[in-house]
C-alpha cells in the first residue's frame, strides 16, 4: 500500500460532457467526447465509457478525427498541444507542440498533415483561425511552429466556424457578420446582416453556422431563432439567402446530414428538428429532449445523430428520430440547494439534477444512475418564468424513505410548499410518492431530519421551518376498506419563544433531538417531546447542529455566525469547549467519531477534521480550493484503506467528497491521479485483452484442445516447424496496427526470412523475453538495460545493410523499429 | 364614419390655420386583378376587380400616367402586351378587348365565344393570343394590325383553363386546368402530355387542386403554382415531377417569371410572395438549382397577381396595394428604383371643392356624395381639437345609370353646378339651394359630341364649362341659368389625338391651360379662342396644372418632383423659376414617392404656392431663399423654442406639414381656413374582407 504520501485534492468525475461537438468515429460505434482534461470514448450502442484518452494537462478545446487514418483522433488543448490517440487502444501516438492557448480544432480531408486551430491573439476577446502544418518526425513530441493564418478576429467558439464542401472554403461568423474566405481564390467575402438599433433587428446575430457537405450553401443560426441559408455567397452581389423560422430563441447548433440532404438544428425549446430539403415546411421534430441542445453532431457513416444537452448529456440518436442511448454526466447546471447526500441503498451521490429532479450519481463509475422526479411537471424553458425549486431532501430509515421539499416563490407573501415522503419500493427498485404534504410550514423549510436510530419503531422526521415551529411526523396506518397503506401525519409541533427555527438534529440513538432557535439550542426528549435543555451561546444564529457520534455522542456541535464553533457536553449541560472558525460545512462522518469541518476565509477554504472529545484537530489541510465551499458529504469506502499515519486515518473508511461554489466535486485523495483513475489503457494495450465472451469459452478451448491434438499429431509425422506464434518477427507483424506498417513487398522479404528455419537454437530461448519487454516499453519511457539491443535512432543506410544478412532476431529488431519510425519517407521513395 | 374635426395647425412664418380635419371620405380603392409588365416601354399595366385598367410609367417614377374607367359587367381576369405595346384585357363576360392607349378609350371588344375566359397569353414573338375558357377550349387569335381573328382551338380540356403559358420558342404550351396541367404542341393544337397534380394538402386530401398558374421555361421545365399551396417543377417531355416546394397552407395564386429565366416569384393567399433564384450548386460547376429565397410580407390579403420586371418584384393583391420591390442585386446606383414602393391612391383627384359654399364632392366608381362643412366658433392654439357647432352634413348622394364607372366630376366654386362624366356621357346638374334643403335639376339633351370627358372644370365665377374630351379636343360650354350654350371647341393639334387630361383655368377666365400625357402643356385664350402658347415639352408627366391670381403664373408640378412656373403673358419661365432649376430642388424632395396631385394659391400672397401629395403638405414661399441639400428640408422644430436668428438662418422656401396623411386632398377654403381629406389605410383595410388566419407564434 502506499504510504506516507500527502493528500492532495483531486477532482472527481463530474466534468463537462457537452462543453464541445461530439464527434462519432467512421463506424459510428464510438462516440468522443471532450471531458475537462480528457477525451472519453463511450460505445454508442453501450453507453459505457471505453477509453479515457488522458495526457493533455488542461481543458480539452477541440478533437476531430484524422483525415487521413479514420482510426486515429487529433485532440487540442489550452495547453498549447495537439495529441494524436489511437482510440481503440487509447495510446497516445504523437504529441505536437504548438505554443499557443488553442481553442477550437478543425480537420479537412485534402489537407492532410496540416490542422486548423483557433488561437488567442494579444488582445483578450481576438481570435484567429490558424493553419498548423504537423511535421511528419518519427520522434513522439515534435514542435510544430508554422503557422499560417487564415482568418481574423473570429469567434471563439468552434460553433462559429465551419468548413465548406471538400475543405475549399471555410465560413466564420461572428456578431452581424459572415465571412466566407476561399481558399483557392485566397479571397474574403463579407456578408453583414443590419443590425440596428430598431428592435426588428436587434437579434439580427449570428451564434452558429454549418456548411452543405455537397453545395455551395452555408446555414447560419441567429439570436431571434431564425436560420438563414446562404447560397452565391461567391459573388458579393448576387448572394442570396433563405430564412427558415421555427425557433423562438436563440438557435444554439446546426449540422447538415452527411448527405446534405436534411439540416438540424436545436435550440433552448429541447426539440430537435430536422429541416428536410432545406423546406420551411417540411420539418420533423425530435421533442421533449428534456434540456436545451447545445450541440448537434453527425456520425460521418450518416446512420446516427447526436446531441449535446446543458444538463451535462449527450444522446445518441437514429437517423429516422429515435433516441438510442443516453450518456448522462453529473448534471451541475443550477445551483444546488439539497446539498450533497448518499443514498444508503446505492451509496450514490444524491442532489438536485435537472430542474425539479434528484440525481443519483455513481462516484465509481462517473455516470449517473437514475433520476427521480419530484416535482412532477412538464419544465418549461423560459427565463421569465419562476420554477418551482426542490429545496431539501433528506433519506431516512436505511434509504427505505426520502422526504424532499420544494418550494415556488412568485412574490415574497406568495409561497408555496410542498413536502413530499417516497418509499423506497424494492420491486421497481425506485421510490415511490407516498404522502404529499402541502404547507407543511406557513414559512421557508429551514432543516430536516430523519431519526435514523436503529431502534426507533415507528420512523420519525422533524422539520424545522422559519415560521417559529418545528415538526415531528411520524408514519401512521393509513389504510382504509380499499387497501392497507401508510401515511405520514403531523405528531408534534414545538417552538420556543417565537424564535425562528434554523437547524435540527438527532442524536445517534434517536433519544434526543436538538433545534437551534436563531441562537439558542434546544434539546428535546423524543420519546415525550419535552424540552429538556437549552444553550445559548449569544455568538449569532446557529448554522450548522450535529452530534457526535460513537464514543462522542454525549457532545453537541454547533457553529455560528459569527465564526464560533461550539461543543456542549450534554451530560453537564454545559460548553466543553469552543474555538474561533469560520466554518462553511460541518459534515459527522457516519463511521467514525470525526467531524469534518471546512472553514472559508478570503484566502480559500480550510478542512479541519476533529473529533469532539477534544478541541485539538486530528487533521488540518490549509488551501483545499480557492473558492468557497458550499456542501460537503463522507462517502463510505467499500474497501476500507489502511493508512498508518495517525494524520490520514480519517480517511481510512470514509472518503470526503465537496462541491464548490463553482460546482466542481472535488475529494481527497493519495493516490496520484493518474493511479487512482487509471484507465484499462494498459490492460487493453495487450493482446490478452481479448473479450472472454461466452464463444470464447465454447469455441476458443475446444479449439486449444484440437490443436494441441493436431500438434502432436503433426509432430509425430514432421519436421518441426518453427511455430509462428513464438518467432517475434510475425509477432510483430500480426500486432502492429496495419496502418503503421510499411507497404507490404517491404515486408516481404523480412517475413519470408524469418520463416525459415534458424541454425540456432538459442535464440528461441531469449525470443520470449524480449517480447514481454517489448509490451512493457511500448510506451517509450522504459529505458532497457541491454545496451547491445537499444536501438539509437533512425539511421537507416546502417540498418538496410543489416537487413539482408540479419537472422530473424535482428530482423525483429528491424520491425520494433517501426513501430517509433515515421514512415513518412517510404512514400517519398 | 368620422366628422369633421376643425383643428388649428400653426406653419412657421404663415400664420395659424383652420384646418377641416375630413376623414368622411369612404374611398375604398379595388382590389388589383392583374399586372402585366412590358418590358419595352417600361410600363406596368394593372386591373383593377371593378374593370379598371391603370397603366403606370415605371420610368417617370411611377406615375399613374392613364386609365380605362371600369364598367360593372366586366371583370378582368387577364391582361396581356402583345405586339409590341398593344394592351389586351380578357374577362369573365367573354370578351377580349382591346385598348386605345392614345384616347384612352376602347377600342374594341370581341366574344370569344368559349364561355368566361380565366387566361390570356401573348405569344412570345406577340403576334398570337391565346385565351383559356369556361369551357376547357384554348383558343388562338392572330393579332391582325387593327384588330384580332380567331384562328383555331386547340384540343378541348374538361374543365376550365385557369392558366396558360407559351414556350419561349412558341412551339409549346402548358396549360393549368383543375387537377391537372396540360402541355399543347402550337403546330397541331393536340394535347400531348398531361401531368396530374397531387391533391393532397398537409396530408388531407382535398377535393380539387387548382392550378393558378402555369410558367414554361425554355429548357421545357413546366413550373406550377397551385391552391395546395405548392410550387412544383415539371419536366414536359416525360410529364413527370421534378420537385416539389411545399410553401404555403394556403393556394399561391399567381407565378411571374423573369425573362433571363434566373428567378421567378409566387404570390400566396397569405400575402406572402416569395423569391425564386436558379442558383449553382456549387461554384465551379454547371448544374444548378432552383432555391426559395426571401418571402416579402407586404400584403395583408390575397397576392392575386405578380410581375418580373428585370430590377423588381411587382405584386398586386385584394388589400388594393401595388407593391414594387427592387430587387437589390439588379439595381446599380441608389435612386428610386432601390426603395420600396406601395402605391395604394390613384394619382388624380377625387374630391372637387365649392370654396363659396364651404362644399365638398367625393367621387366614388358608381356614385357622387355632396358633403357640407361643418363650422366653428371657437378658437385656439396650435394642436387644438375645436368643438364643432355645426356638424358636417351628408346633403347628396348621386348614383350613376348604368354599369359604367364615373371618370371624372365636378363641382362649381359657387356650388351651384355640378358635372360629372362616365365612359359615354357627360351629366350635368343644377342645384339649388332653399335654406337648408337643396334641389337637383339635370340639365339635358348635352350636346352629341360630348361624349366622354377624361376633365371636366367650371371656371371661377362659375360661367363656363370646360370639358377635355377623349379625343384631344376641348369644349368651352358658357352657363346660363338653367340651360347652357357650346362656344368653342379647340380641336387638337394636327396629327395628335393625344388626350388631354388635366385643365386649368385662371381665377380671371381669360387663360386656360391643358395638358396630356407626354406633349407640353398648352395654354388658350379663352378670350380670343386661340391658342396662346404652348410650355416647352418635358420628359416627365404632368401630375398638377394651376394658374395663379393677378400674375398668371402658370405653375406645373412633374412626377420627378419638380414644380415649374410659367409666366403665361410673357411667354416663358419666371425668374423664380429659373433659379430653381439653376440651384435644384432638395434632394429630400427629390426622393419623395408619391406626385403632387394638387396645386392651390392664397388670395392675399401671391409668393405662396400650396401643393400637397398623398404624404405631405407644402407652401412654397417663394420670397424665401431656397433650401440647398445641407439644411433642413422636413422643419421638425417646434416654432417657438429657438431664437429668431437661428429660424431666419434655417427658414427657407419650404414650409412643410405632416401631420395629415394619407392626403387625398387639400385647399384653402379662405385665408385662414384649409380643408384636408384624409383616408387612414386602416379605415380600408377595415372595410375589406378578412385576410386568411393565420396563427401567430406567442398568442
Amino acid at each position: 500500500m502506499v504510504e506516507e504520501e500527502s493528500v492532495r485534492v483531486v477532482h472527481c468525475g463530474g466534468s463537462e460532457l457537452n462543453f464541445r461537438r461530439a464527434v462519432f468515429s467512421a463506424d459510428s460505434k464510438y462516440i468522443f467526447c471532450v471531458s475537462g482534461d480528457f477525451v472519453k470514448v463511450y460505445s454508442t450502442t453501450t453507453e459505457e465509457c471505453v477509453h479515457i484518452l488522458q495526457g493533455h494537462r488542461d481543458l480539452v478545446t477541440g478533437i476531430q478525427l484524422n483525415p487521413s487514418n479514420y482510426l486515429q483522433l487529433y485532440s487540442c488543448s489550452l495547453d498549447g498541444t495537439i495529441k494524436l490517440w489511437d482510440y481503440l487502444d487509447g495510446i497516445l501516438i504523437k504529441t505536437f507542440l504548438v505554443g499557443h492557448k488553442l481553442h477550437a480544432l478543425f480537420t479537412v480531408a485534402h489537407a492532410e498533415d496540416s490542422v486548423f486551430v483557433t488561437i488567442n491573439k494579444e488582445e483578450p476577446d481576438i481570435f484567429q483561425l490558424v493553419l498548423v502544418k504537423l511535421p511528419k518526425f518519427p520522434s513522439q513530441e515534435i514542435e510544430a511552429k508554422e503557422l499560417s493564418f487564415v482568418l481574423d478576429y473570429i469567434n471563439q467558439s468552434p460553433k462559429c466556424i465551419a468548413f465548406g464542401r471538400e475543405g475549399e472554403y471555410v465560413a466564420a461568423v461572428r456578431d452581424f457578420y459572415l465571412s466566407v474566405y476561399f481558399f483557392k481564390k485566397k479571397t474574403t467575402s463579407r456578408y453583414t446582416l443590419s443590425s440596428s438599433k430598431n428592435k426588428k433587428h436587434a437579434k439580427n446575430s449570428f451564434t452558429c453556422v454549418a456548411c452543405h457537405p455537397k453545395e455551395d450553401c452555408i446555414a447560419s443560426g441567429h439570436m431571434d431563432g431564425k436560420i438563414r441559408l446562404w447560397r452565391n455567397f461567391d459573388d458579393d452581389k448576387k448572394y442570396t439567402y433563405t430564412c427558415l423560422h421555427w425557433h423562438h430563441d436563440l438557435v444554439m447548433d446546426l449540422a447538415f446530414s452527411v448527405t446534405g440532404a436534411s439540416l438540424l438544428s436545436g435550440g433552448r425549446e429541447c426539440v430537435l428538428v430536422e429541416w428536410r430539403d432545406a423546406a420551411e415546411k417540411n420539418k420533423e421534430f425530435l421533442p421533449r429532449l428534456g434540456a436545451s441542445v447545445e450541440h448537434i453532431s453527425v456520425s460521418p457513416a450518416g446512420d446516427l445523430f447526436c446531441t449535446s444537452h446543458s444538463d451535462n448529456k449527450i444522446m445518441v440518436i437514429h437517423r429516422n428520430l429515435d433516441t438510442s442511448a443516453v450518456i448522462q454526466g453529473l448534471v451541475k447546471d443550477r445551483s444546488i440547494l439539497t446539498g450533497l447526500m448518499i443514498d444508503p441503498k446505492t451509496k450514490a451521490l444524491v442532489l438536485n439534477g435537472k430542474p425539479g429532479h434528484l440525481q443519483f450519481y455513481s462516484l465509481q463509475s462517473d455516470k449517473q444512475l437514475y433520476n427521480l422526479d419530484i416535482v412532477q411537471q412538464e419544465y418549461i424553458n423560459d427565463s421569465d418564468l419562476i420554477q418551482i425549486e426542490l429545496t431539501k431532501a433528506a433519506f431516512g430509515c436505511f434509504g427505505n424513505w426520502l422526504a424532499t421539499v420544494e418550494q415556488r416563490e412568485e412574490k415574497e407573501t406568495e409561497l408555496e410548499l410542498q413536502m413530499k415522503l417516497w418509499k423506497y419500493n424494492k420491486k421497481t427498485q425506485g421510490f415511490v410518492l407516498n404522502t404529499k404534504i402541502s404547507m407543511p410550514h406557513d414559512d421557508h423549510i429551514t432543516a430536516l431530519c430523519f431519526c435514523n436510530a436503529e431502534r426507533s419503531e415507528t420512523p420519525t422526521l422533524v422539520t424545522a421551518s422559519k415560521d417559529g415551529h418545528f415538526k415531528v411526523w411520524i408514519l401512521t396506518d393509513d389504510s382504509d376498506i380499499y387497501k392497507n397503506a401508510v401515511g405520514w401525519t403531523c405528531d408534534f409541533v414545538g417552538s420556543y419563544h417565537k424564535y425562528q427555527a434554523t437547524g435540527c438534529c438527532f442524536s445517534e440513538d434517536g433519544s434526543l433531538l436538538a433545534v437551534s432557535f436563531e441562537e439558542i439550542v434546544t434539546i428535546w426528549d423524543s420519546e415525550t417531546w419535552e424540552l429538556k435543555c437549552t444553550f445559548c451561546q449569544r455568538a449569532g444564529k446557529i448554522r450548522h447542529l450535529c452530534f457526535g457520534r460513537l464514543t462522542c455522542s454525549k457532545y453537541l456541535l454547533g457553529d455560528t455566525e459569527n465564526g464560533i464553533l461550539c461543543c456542549w457536553n450534554l451530560l453537564s449541560c454545559a460548553l466543553e469547549w469552543s474555538a474561533k472558525l469560520n466554518v462553511r460545512v460541518m459534515e459527522p462522518d457516519p463511521h467514525s467519531e470525526n467531524v469534518a469541518a471546512v472553514s472559508w476565509s478570503s484566502g480559500g477554504s480550510d478542512l479541519f477534521v476533529f473529533k469532539p472529545s477534544e478541541p485539538r484537530p486530528l487533521y488540518i489541510q490549509k488551501n483545499i480550493t480557492r473558492e468557497e465551499v458550499q456542501w460537503g458529504v463522507f462517502v463510505p469506502r467499500d474497501v476500507p484503506d489502511s493508512f498508518t499515519s495517525e494524520a490520514y486515518q480519517w480517511l481510512n473508511r470514509s472518503q470526503f467528497y465537496f462541491l464548490t461554489k463553482s460546482q466542481s466535486l472535488l475529494t481527497f485523495s493519495t493516490k496520484s491521479a493518474e493511479e487512482k483513475l487509471t484507465p484499462t489503457s494498459k490492460q487493453l494495450l495487450a493482446e490478452e485483452s481479448l473479450p472472454t465472451t461466452p464463444f470464447y469459452f465454447i469455441l476458443g478451448k475446444h479449439r486449444q484442445q484440437e490443436d494441441k491434438k493436431l500438434n502432436e499429431a503433426l509432430e509425430s509425422e514432421l519436421v518441426q516447424l518453427p511455430l509462428t506464434e513464438n518467432i517475434p518477427a510475425i509477432n510483430e507483424l500480426l500486432h502492429t496496427p496495419a496502418h503503421v506498417l510499411p507497404s507490404a513487398s517491404f515486408l516481404c522479404s523480412l517475413f519470408v526470412n524469418s520463416l525459415l528455419l534458424s541454425e540456432e537454437t538459442r535464440s528461441a530461448e531469449e525470443i520470449p523475453d524480449d517480447v514481454s519487454m517489448e509490451e512493457k516499453e511500448s510506451d517509450d519511457s522504459d529505458e532497457e538495460n541491454n545496451v547491445t539491443e537499444h536501438v539509437q535512432d533512425t539511421q537507416s543506410a546502417a540498418l538496410e545493410e543489416d537487413i539482408v544478412y540479419q537472422l530473424s532476431k535482428s530482423e525483429e529488431k528491424e520491425l520494433r523499429k517501426f513501430r517509433k519510425v515515421d514512415y513518412s519517407w517510404i512514400a517519398a521513395l | 364614419m368620422r366628422l369633421l374635426l376643425p383643428w388649428v395647425l400653426n406653419i412657421e412664418g404663415m400664420g395659424e390655420f383652420k384646418v377641416h380635419r375630413v376623414r368622411f371620405f369612404n374611398y375604398v380603392p379595388p382590389g388589383i386583378r392583374c399586372v402585366a409588365y412590358n418590358n419595352q416601354s417600361n410600363r406596368l399595366a394593372v386591373s383593377r376587380t371593378d374593370g379598371t385598367v391603370e397603366i403606370y410609367n415605371l420610368s417617370a417614377n411611377y406615375f399613374q400616367e392613364k386609365f380605362f374607367p371600369g364598367h360593372e359587367s366586366r371583370s378582368t381576369e387577364a391582361l396581356c402586351w402583345a405586339e409590341g405595346q398593344r394592351l389586351f384585357s380578357a374577362g369573365l363576360n367573354g370578351e377580349i378587348l382591346e385598348y386605345d392607349l392614345q384616347a384612352l378609350d376602347i377600342k374594341y371588344s370581341m366574344d370569344a365565344f368559349g364561355g368566361p375566359i380565366w387566361s390570356m397569353i401573348a405569344s412570345p414573338s406577340g403576334s398570337h393570343l391565346l385565351v383559356g375558357c369556361e369551357d376547357g377550349s384554348v383558343k388562338l387569335f392572330q393579332i391582325t394590325p387593327d384588330k384580332i381573328q380567331f384562328e383555331r382551338n386547340f384540343d378541348r380540356q374538361k374543365s376550365r383553363i385557369l392558366s396558360l403559358s407559351w414556350h419561349p420558342c412558341g412551339t409549346h404550351i402548358a396549360a393549368g386546368s383543375i387537377d391537372y396541367i396540360s402541355v399543347f404542341d402550337v403546330k397541331s393544337g393536340s394535347a400531348i402530355q398531361k401531368m396530374i397534380v397531387d391533391r393532397q394538402y398537409m396530408g388531407v386530401s382535398k377535393r380539387k387542386c387548382i392550378v393558378w398558374g402555369v410558367a414554361f421555361l425554355s429548357d421545357g421545365t413546366v413550373i406550377s403554382v397551385d391552391s395546395a399551396g405548392k410550387v412544383q417543377f415539371w419536366d414536359s417531355a416525360s410529364g413527370t415531377l421534378v420537385k416539389s416546394h411545399l410553401i404555403a397552407n394556403a393556394d399561391v395564386q399567381s407565378i411571374a417569371v423573369a425573362d433571363q429565366e434566373d428567378s421567378f416569384v409566387v404570390g400566396t393567399a397569405e400575402g406572402t410572395v416569395f423569391h425564386f433564384q436558379l442558383v449553382s450548386v456549387t461554384s465551379n460547376s454547371t448544374e444548378k438549382q432552383w432555391v426559395r429565397t426571401k418571402p416579402f410580407q407586404h400584403h395583408t390579403h390575397d397576392v392575386r397577381t405578380v410581375a418580373h420586371s428585370p430590377t423588381a418584384l411587382i405584386s398586386g393583391g385584394t388589400d388594393t396595394h401595388l407593391v414594387i420591390r427592387p430587387l437589390m442585386e439588379k439595381v446599380e446606383v441608389k435612386n428610386y428604383d432601390a426603395a420600396l414602393r406601395k402605391i395604394t391612391f390613384p394619382h388624380r383627384r377625387l374630391v372637387s371643392c365649392s370654396k363659396k359654399r364651404q362644399l365638398l364632392l367625393f367621387q366614388f366608381a358608381h356614385h357622387l356624395e355632396l358633403w357640407r362643412l361643418g363650422s366653428t366658433v371657437a378658437t385656439g392654439k396650435n394642436g387644438d381639437i375645436l368643438p364643432l357647432s355645426k356638424n358636417a352634413d351628408h346633403l347628396l348622394h348621386l348614383k350613376t345609370k348604368g354599369p359604367e364607372n364615373i371618370i371624372c366630376s365636378s363641382i362649381s366654386p359657387c356650388g351651384s353646378w355640378l358635372a360629372y362624366s362616365t365612359a359615354s356621357r357627360v351629366f350635368l346638374y343644377r342645384l339649388n339651394y332653399e335654406h337648408d334643403n337643396i334641389s337637383l335639376q339635370r340639365i339635358s339633351k348635352m350636346p352629341a359630341f360630348l361624349r366622354s370627358a377624361l376633365q371636366i372644370l367650371f371656371s371661377e365665377d362659375s360661367t363656363k364649362l370646360f370639358v377635355a374630351s377623349n379625343q384631344g379636343s376641348l369644349h368651352i360650354i358658357r352657363l346660363l341659368e338653367g340651360s347652357f350654350k357650346h362656344l368653342h371647341t379647340f380641336q387638337p393639334q394636327s396629327g395628335t389625338v393625344e388626350a388631354m387630361c388635366l385643365l386649368a383655368v385662371s381665377p380671371d377666365g381669360n387663360w386656360l391651360a391643358a395638358s396630356g400625357n407626354s406633349a407640353g402643356v398648352h395654354v388658350y385664350n379663352v378670350k380670343h379662342l386661340k391658342l396662346h402658347c404652348t410650355v416647352p415639352a418635358y420628359n416627365f408627366p404632368v401630375t398638377a396644372l394651376a394658374i395663379a391670381p393677378n400674375t398668371n403664373n402658370l405653375v406645373i408640378a412633374h412626377s420627378d418632383q419638380q414644380v415649374f412656373e410659367y409666366s403665361i403673358p410673357e411667354k416663358q419661365y419666371t425668374e423664380w423659376s429659373r433659379n430653381v432649376q439653376k440651384q435644384g430642388f432638395h434632394h429630400l424632395w427629390l426622393q419623395r414617392d408619391t406626385p403632387i396631385t394638387h396645386i392651390s394659391f392664397h388670395p392675399k400672397r401671391p409668393t405662396h404656392i400650396l401643393l400637397h401629395d398623398a404624404y405631405m403638405f407644402c407652401i412654397i414661399d417663394k420670397s424665401l431663399p431656397l433650401p440647398n441639400d445641407k439644411t433642413v428640408l422636413y422643419n421638425p422644430l417646434p416654432p417657438t423654442n429657438e431664437s429668431d436668428v437661428f429660424r431666419r438662418r434655417t427658414a427657407h422656401a419650404f414650409k412643410i406639414s405632416k401631420i395629415y396623411k394619407p392626403l387625398l386632398f387639400m385647399d384653402l377654403l379662405d385665408e385662414r381656413t384649409l380643408v384636408a381629406v384624409e383616408r387612414p389605410l386602416d379605415d380600408i383595410i377595415a372595410q375589406l374582407p378578412p385576410p386568411i388566419k393565420k396563427k401567430k407564434f406567442g398568442t
